[in-house]
């Protein structure tokens, strides 16, 4: 089991990860989200002993590494699938995949369950974008490392690759039973895709929890905004039901770091509903059409932007009255007003 | 990341390697009677004096076909292209050496026709010489500035009423002043460094006169003469330093297209070029290959040669391959890479004195073959350190940690990642040391083994002992050998798009 104890990493004096803890279970598939230059990155190639740490230690079991001893990449019974895909352009996509087996067999296992039979002999070259990131996991997956990093796999793919790829490597990576680290940007791969979500900022893990805990119980409004879109409601905690009495009504709330008195609930688009009223309490500010939705932003008359998505019959334009409620009935998020 | 590594190590080496002729002629030089006297200002007199005048002669020949090649859409433009870098890669004492013997009287020329020709020698004859074989330095820099500029400009001038030369003069040529000034700068180093030419044209430059103190076992004197050429050499190289290649943003580059009677006269315009730097010593060869055969030509000089330049092609690859991977990792491995490239500029009539020197006071090296693939090495290594670079620059390095994550060793990753992924650099880079040291003379004469008789050192001593026509095979064979160089440089330029101009000088 890959446990990660205190893992820091510098870069002359800069700190690019900090303290990072985190443990992965058999077969599970950890997501690693956050914005640009937060250190996700840094975290793969370290574990993967591509650069050298500066304290804590990375635990294997077989090995451990720590900043007195680091163990070579190729001691580390490690996968690693490269944004670039890093196939060897010299080689066929046989002798990509089975580059240091002895045995083929594993090989021909992952190319044929990959889909790849009628590209063995081809070079890497002629490869379209979605077949190279496949080869890349048949190679990772063939040479059957204890555990595989997965460095923003879909970023270089079009979007409409994206999504069908993202399930076919979830699917090999539950096949194949390896736990996994995969690194990316896009929210919505990390909650889809991931059996728990970390998400990382400025090098330090502000949350790592399941896809659902992050998203509704955010630890912080740096997680609940970059998970998805959030608005934060004025009201007050009544502490002995946990409540929260706003201007569009009261709901149940789940303290954040034990908030009290006066607080922010923490809304989601589809929390609250919209109704066409001339009183109302609140004006529409800009609307965008979805498609099968459309998504407010409704300026209340408090002055607290709210936005919320409505089913595409409900039309309303700039400037009209609206009377927005919240419907929701599971608990929301609550943090403490600044 | 402290600490050497391995290729960090040998790069250092090959780098005091590199330093070594500078260190040798200080030494040596302290033994010279005269610093500097009167006759050492005539030949500072002559040598700058080639030089300047070569750099203005590349420069009028090489703008005009620059801007030729560059915008006019000629038929057969790349033909045009090569025809006209061609003489780039013919050692110029090849075109010296042919136009000595046919013009003046008594030349070929006038035993033809009867017709007595101006004899081409001097510094007149030097100077024609060294423009016609140094032109492409400034066509090739000019014409990739050129390439690089946008056509929007020189229209825009043109609608506000400028005619097209007036918009040349004033919109394009200061856009690419740093491209000719790169160019002639070339122009004017080669003039400094060579040997042949102002030997045969009987005009006494610091390289000539450095030979004969040579001959006559004034060796001291030789390399204070070496010293001060090496200053010059220094200085043209630091001005060439200061000029980088265009800043501007790539355009799409003007198209000229013109009528059937402006493609007559451009033809017409660069026919005497070519005619004087590549047709005529062809001609002149093959006239004496009818008229007298193979001479007494002995099939073991090309032997020599080959031999020779194969163990400095070989040698020099070796070392270049870890001057290359130091220069990629951090500043120390480039400032090593630096420093062997200072053995580019060290002009081969230099690097000779120096390694005869140091043949006399190493005796078990002395007239061995060994020394002489030094010297090849040591001028020749940055050609090879240039091609294993590009391409070992291009190499993702995310392949090599690839490799590593799946459990290669970094020697298991090197040799079957980097190596077969940068074979091709290593082979070109042997194929360019190879190509110039066949056509090394200066070096070659002074060093190698008594007996040892090269394609290049045949046509000197036939050359000295005035059998003009028996330099027909040796001279045809170093043309042939020039093509391959041409052929390959076009090869390269054609796959990495860089200009023929990099690693070609002497």
């Amino acid at each position: 089991m890959l446990k990660v104890n205190n893992l820091s990493v510098n870069y002359g004096d800069t700190d690019v990860v900090s303290n990072l803890n985190l443990e992965l279970a058999k077969d599970e598939i950890l997501m690693l989200v956050g914005p640009t230059g937060c250190g996700k990155t840094t975290i793969l190639q370290a574990l993967a002993g591509l650069i050298p740490i500066s304290s804590g230690d990375i635990n294997l079991g077989q090995w451990r590494a720590t900043p007195e001893k680091q163990i070579p990449p190729e001691k580390r019974h490690v996968g690693m699938v490269f944004q670039d895909f890093a196939l060897f352009p010299h080689l066929t996509v046989e002798q990509n995949v089975a580059f240091r087996l002895a045995d083929k067999q594993p090989a021909d296992h992952w190319i044929t369950l990959l889909g790849l039979d009628a590209f063995r002999q081809v070079k890497p070259s002629t490869l379209s974008g979605g077949q190279k990131q496949r080869v890349a996991l048949a190679r990772t997956l063939a040479h059957k490392p204890a555990f595989i990093l997965l460095d923003e796999p879909l970023s270089n793919l079009d979007a409409a690759l994206k999504d069908s790829l993202r399930w076919e490597i979830r699917d090999a990576l539950k096949t194949a039973g390896v736990p996994a680290i995969w690194v990316t940007h896009d929210q919505e791969e990390a909650l889809s895709v991931g059996d728990r979500v970390g998400i990382l900022k400025n090098g330090k893990l502000e949350q790592l929890d399941t896809p659902e805990t992050c998203f509704c119980e955010p630890a912080s409004r740096f997680v609940a905004r970059f998970l998805g879109e959030a608005s934060f409601l004025p009201g007050e905690l009544n502490p002995s039901d946990n409540s929260v009495k706003t201007a569009l009504g009261t709901a149940p709330g789940i303290p954040v770091n034990n908030a009290t008195g006066s607080v922010d609930l923490l809304v989601r688009p589809d929390d609250v509903s919209l109704i066409l009223d001339d009183t109302g309490n609140g004006e529409i500010d800009w609307v965008r059409y979805e498609g099968c939705a459309r998504f407010y932003a409704v300026k209340l008359d408090d002055g607290t932007l709210v936005k919320i998505r409505a089913s595409h019959e409900n039309k309303a334009e700039p400037g009209d009255r609206v009377k927005l409620v919240i419907t929701t009935t599971h608990p929301l998020a609550v943090f403490q007003r600044q | 990341m402290t600490g050497w590594s391995k290729s960090h190590v040998i790069a250092f080496l090959v780098a005091l390697l590199a330093l070594l002729p500078v260190g040798v002629l200080l030494e040596l030089a302290s033994g010279a009677d005269t610093f500097f006297d009167s006759y050492n200002l005539k030949v500072l007199g002559n040598t700058l004096a080639l030089m300047v005048l070569t750099a203005l002669g590349a420069t009028l020949i090489g703008v005009p076909l620059a801007l030729l090649t560059a915008y006019v859409q000629l038929p057969f433009r790349r033909v045009w292209l090569i025809v006209l870098a061609a003489p780039l890669a013919m050692p110029s004492y090849i075109g010296a050496f042919t136009l000595y013997a046919a013009f003046g009287p008594g030349g070929e020329i006038s035993n033809l026709i009867g017709f007595t020709t101006p004899s081409v020698n001097g510094l007149a004859g030097a100077t024609l010489i060294m423009t016609l074989y140094t032109y492409p330095f400034v066509l090739l820099t000019t014409r990739a500035s050129l390439c690089s500029l946008d056509a929007s400009q020189i229209n825009a001038a043109r609608t506000l009423g400028m005619s097209l030369f007036a918009s040349f003069w004033h919109v394009v040529l200061p856009r690419v002043k740093n491209g000719i000034a790169a160019g002639s700068l070339l122009a004017a180093l080669y003039a400094l460094s060579d040997f042949g030419t102002p030997a045969i044209m009987r005009l006494d430059t610091f390289t000539r006169v450095i030979y004969v103190e040579y001959n006559a076992f004034g060796l001291s004197q030789a390399a204070m003469l070496s010293l001060q050429l090496l200053v010059i050499v220094g200085l043209v190289l630091f001005l060439e330093s200061r000029f980088s290649g265009t800043q501007e943003r790539p355009g799409r580059p003007l198209a000229l297209w013109p009528n059937r009677w402006q493609v007559s006269a451009m033809f017409l315009a660069t026919v005497p070029v070519i005619l004087l730097a590549i047709i005529l010593p062809l001609f002149i060869f093959g006239f004496w290959l009818i008229r007298e055969g193979s001479g007494n030509f002995d099939i073991s000089y090309a032997w020599n040669s080959t031999y020779a330049s194969i163990l400095a092609a070989f040698v020099a690859v070796i070392l270049a391959v870890p001057v290359a991977h130091a220069a990629l990792n951090g500043k120390t491995g480039r400032i090593m890479e630096r420093i062997t490239y200072l053995g580019f500029g060290v002009p081969g009539i230099v690097m000779g004195t120096a390694l005869v020197y140091l043949g006399l006071k190493l005796p078990f090296i002395y007239q061995t073959l060994a020394l002489l693939v030094l010297a090849y090495v040591m001028r020749f290594l940055p050609l090879a350190v240039g091609t294993i670079r590009s391409t070992t620059e291009s190499l993702d390095s995310s392949l090599i940690k690839a490799a590593r994550v799946l459990g290669a060793s970094p020697r298991e990753a090197f040799v079957r990642i980097t190596l077969p992924l940068t074979m091709r650099g290593m082979i070109a880079g042997a194929a360019l040391v190879f190509l110039e040291a066949m056509r090394e003379l200066p070096a070659t004469l002074m060093l190698g083994p008594t007996g040892f008789e090269t394609l290049a050192t045949y046509l000197w001593r036939v050359y000295e002992a005035g059998y003009f026509g028996r330099a027909a095979i040796p001279g045809l064979l170093l043309v042939l050998m020039s093509a391959l160089g041409l052929a390959l440089m076009l090869h390269g330029e054609r796959r990495a798009d860089f200009d023929i101009t990099k690693g070609s000088s002497r």
